[in-house]
């Protein structure tokens, strides 16, 4: 697909000849890159997934294949991991989303006659990424942990029965996906709030809508490419996450997503086909939500 | 095939040994997505016909080392006296990576370079006994010169002959360690005895356990009166299994995992553990005394980390050199009074007494006879039984 690039290059006519070299020569480092490293991996990924084990080999020996049960064992296997990763992701998502918007929303309308606080806000909103993210993650465990603070209030105060626990359940390990997205639903949204006319919204008011009607029917649609870049960086990578879940981070083995199943079977079970056949099988489904879901949002000028 | 046919070619041979870096890599990736797919149909299989890469030890005095963190002895500063000795001494230089951070992790990402024979970024690298296993078994590793190891003599009777490699040929331990139990002594003081006790309802959801299916599996199995070492089969295997995913989806065991469960320890997450004995003593002088660690009344298991030099490691009388200097007992027990972990050499114990007198007879890292017969090493498997054993458990890890 990359090649269709050159094609359509050469057919715009009152393009000159010496900028579409030009142009050329600019692509190929991209083109290569792509090839690379992502097209020849990608390759090589869809092969493993049909690989048979070696009858003769040693663990993790396979050879060349067209086993396509792997697939069908795989998700057999591991479906309820894949469905609790894209519910997970979901509920992640929206928790983002509601926590974010407001932020956003401060920052790029309410601060805007103030731009030294915004731009500290901003900071605020990346402050996070200058600390590693496994180390937040740990943090977060040690915070949760059973004798920590929260777990010792919560059980004071009778929310959680005396034997509950919070770290290694499905709510620390959304709470995690939450927390760690946080920054990449608010800078989208943040990116398209800053440009909305306050005048569209003034113009609601003295048309008689209320705030909400105001909010519902000119903010929100004026902020739906942020929504829907916001949503999109957000459920993709929660979706693949295997740190939150991870039993030696925020999970234990009953919140084990499809992320984790991937890490097993290639790095302790050595099962490559079983490995890719999921992690393809991940990819397709996220290919088909998000296809889905910008086709009915209808955003095409996104980003 | 096609890589069987590669390893066979004489002339690739040759370019591995001198040098395979740039002209190999650009070849590589020059390859169009069509050869690089052939070539992912890697033929493994029968036992990999390598050989040896050509030792140049003698002209480049340099080391590189791969072994498990905090394995080392350390002073404040960072450094690490015994092998600042080593250099001294012998006038080569030591590259010590602590990358070895799990068994199969690490296999998994040297795997291809093992199977071709090329170097693999360690000319040799300390491996728990059974992923050394199947190094031999695959023929990935070189045979040891004897001569240039005259300590071997200091290695102790127990260690000299594992079921993998009779007569230590082509391995070395470097050092071991029992999986048994642990307790917090303020949470639990009447302390734990076997590892049905880790099954008490007062200790639900406090209890954790190890995510190396040899140790926590071959604790329950030896509960169940299992002999590990010998003759056991896919029915003991079983038996351990479903008691396991019982107290897993009871919720009495908390959580499965590797080194991290000293976290839980520590945050007091959980209680209880099988845990490995080193640590206990290193999580006490570092977090207050406040565990205590026992080997369970039917039995622990024994494992080893052991040294193996690479086919593709091109300076193996320089490991070899290593090794010698890490069998003088003097030198073993100066890395023992840190690491706290069971040394093979023998006369490290007497050489100890001098250092520290209360270590010297530390059972954890001078087992006595007695000590040793409560401790067992879980057999070796075949590759059938280790497919089979470890996705049954992986599959308990993921709760599918």
């Amino acid at each position: 697909m990359a090649f269709t690039a050159f094609a359509s290059q050469t057919t715009v006519e009152q393009a000159p000849r010496k900028r579409s070299f030009v142009a050329l020569v600019l692509l190929l480092p991209g083109i290569a890159y792509l090839l690379l490293f992502f097209l020849t991996p990608l390759i090589s990924l869809v092969i493993t997934s049909f690989q048979e084990p070696d009858l003769y080999g040693d663990i993790g020996d396979y050879v060349t294949a067209f086993r396509w049960e792997n697939y069908v064992d795989a998700v057999g296997e591991y479906w309820p991991l894949i469905l609790r990763a894209f519910g997970y992701a979901l509920v992640a998502t929206v928790l983002a989303l509601v926590i974010s918007y407001p932020i956003a929303y401060f920052i790029g309308v309410k601060a805007r006659r103030f731009p030294l606080l915004q731009s500290l806000l901003l900071t605020l909103v990346i402050a996070p990424f200058f600390i590693s993210f496994l180390l937040r993650t740990l943090a977060w465990k040690q915070i949760m942990s059973d004798e920590g603070p929260v777990v010792v209030f919560l059980k004071s105060i009778a929310v959680l029965p005396s034997d509950g626990h919070l770290t290694g359940t499905a709510f620390s390990v959304i709470f995690g996906l939450t927390y760690n997205f946080i920054p990449f639903m608010t800078l989208p949204l943040y990116a398209t709030l800053e440009r909305l006319d306050t005048r569209y919204l003034e113009a609601g008011a003295d048309l008689y809508a209320s705030p909400f009607t105001v909010f519902r029917t000119v903010t929100v649609p004026l902020s739906m490419p942020g929504i829907v870049s916001g949503t999109l960086l957000t459920f993709i990578p929660a979706a693949g996450d295997y740190i939150n879940a991870s039993r030696d981070f925020l999970g234990s083995s009953s919140t084990a997503m499809v992320g984790n199943a991937i890490e097993a079977n290639f790095l302790v079970l050595q099962n490559y086909p079983a490995a890719a056949a999921l992690s393809i099988v991940l990819m397709a489904v996220i290919l088909v939500i998000v296809g889905v879901y910008v086709r009915r949002t209808g955003t095409e000028d996104l980003v | 095939m096609i890589l069987q046919a590669i390893r066979h070619s004489q002339a690739l041979q040759k370019a591995r040994s001198v040098s395979l870096s740039r002209r190999g890599f650009l070849g590589a990736a020059g390859m169009s997505a069509t050869a690089l797919a052939l070539a992912a149909c890697s033929s493994g299989g029968q036992r990999a016909d390598l050989t040896p890469a050509k030792d140049v030890s003698a002209t480049e005095k340099t080391l590189a080392w791969s072994n498990w963190p905090a394995y080392m002895d350390e002073d404040d500063d960072g450094n690490y006296p015994t092998l600042i000795g080593f250099e001294d001494e012998s006038g080569i230089t030591v590259t010590y990576n602590v990358d070895v951070d799990d068994n199969n992790s690490y296999y998994a990402k040297v795997k291809d370079q093992l199977a071709l024979g090329q170097d693999i970024g360690a000319d040799t690298v300390c491996l728990t006994d059974w992923m050394v296993a199947r190094l031999v078994r695959q023929g990935y590793v070189q045979e040891l010169d004897r001569a240039n190891i005259p300590n071997i003599a200091n290695l102790s009777e127990s260690f000299a002959n594992p079921d993998f490699d009779p007569g230590r040929k082509l391995s070395l331990p470097w050092q071991g360690g029992f999986a048994g139990i642990c307790w917090n002594k303020e949470k639990v003081p009447a302390g734990l005895k076997s590892v049905e006790d880790l099954w008490d309802p007062a200790l639900k959801g406090r209890v954790g356990v190890l995510s190396e299916m040899r140790d926590t599996i071959g604790l329950i199995m030896l509960a169940q009166g299992a002999d590990i070492t010998g003759e056991w089969g896919d029915d003991d295997f079983a038996n351990a299994m479903d008691a396991f995913t019982q107290q897993v989806e009871d919720g009495q065991i908390r959580n499965i995992k590797g080194n991290a469960y000293l976290n839980d320890l520590q945050s007091e997450d959980t209680f209880a553990a099988i845990c490995w004995s080193g640590d206990i003593t290193s999580l006490n002088a570092t977090a207050g005394d406040k565990w205590e660690f026992a080997i369970p009344d039917a039995g622990g298991t024994l494992w080893n980390d052991t040294f193996v030099v690479p086919m593709g490691s091109a300076h193996k009388a320089n490991a070899e050199a290593v090794m010698n200097y890490y069998y003088e007992p003097e030198v073993a027990a100066e890395l023992a009074a840190w690491v706290n972990y069971v040394t093979p050499v023998v006369g490290a114990k007497e050489a100890m007494d001098l250092i520290d007198p209360e270590l010297a007879s530390d059972q954890l890292i001078f087992p006595d006879e007695e000590t040793l017969s409560t401790v067992h090493v879980f057999r070796t498997l075949t590759p059938q039984e280790e497919n089979d054993y470890q996705a049954q458990f992986q599959k308990v890890l993921l709760g599918s």
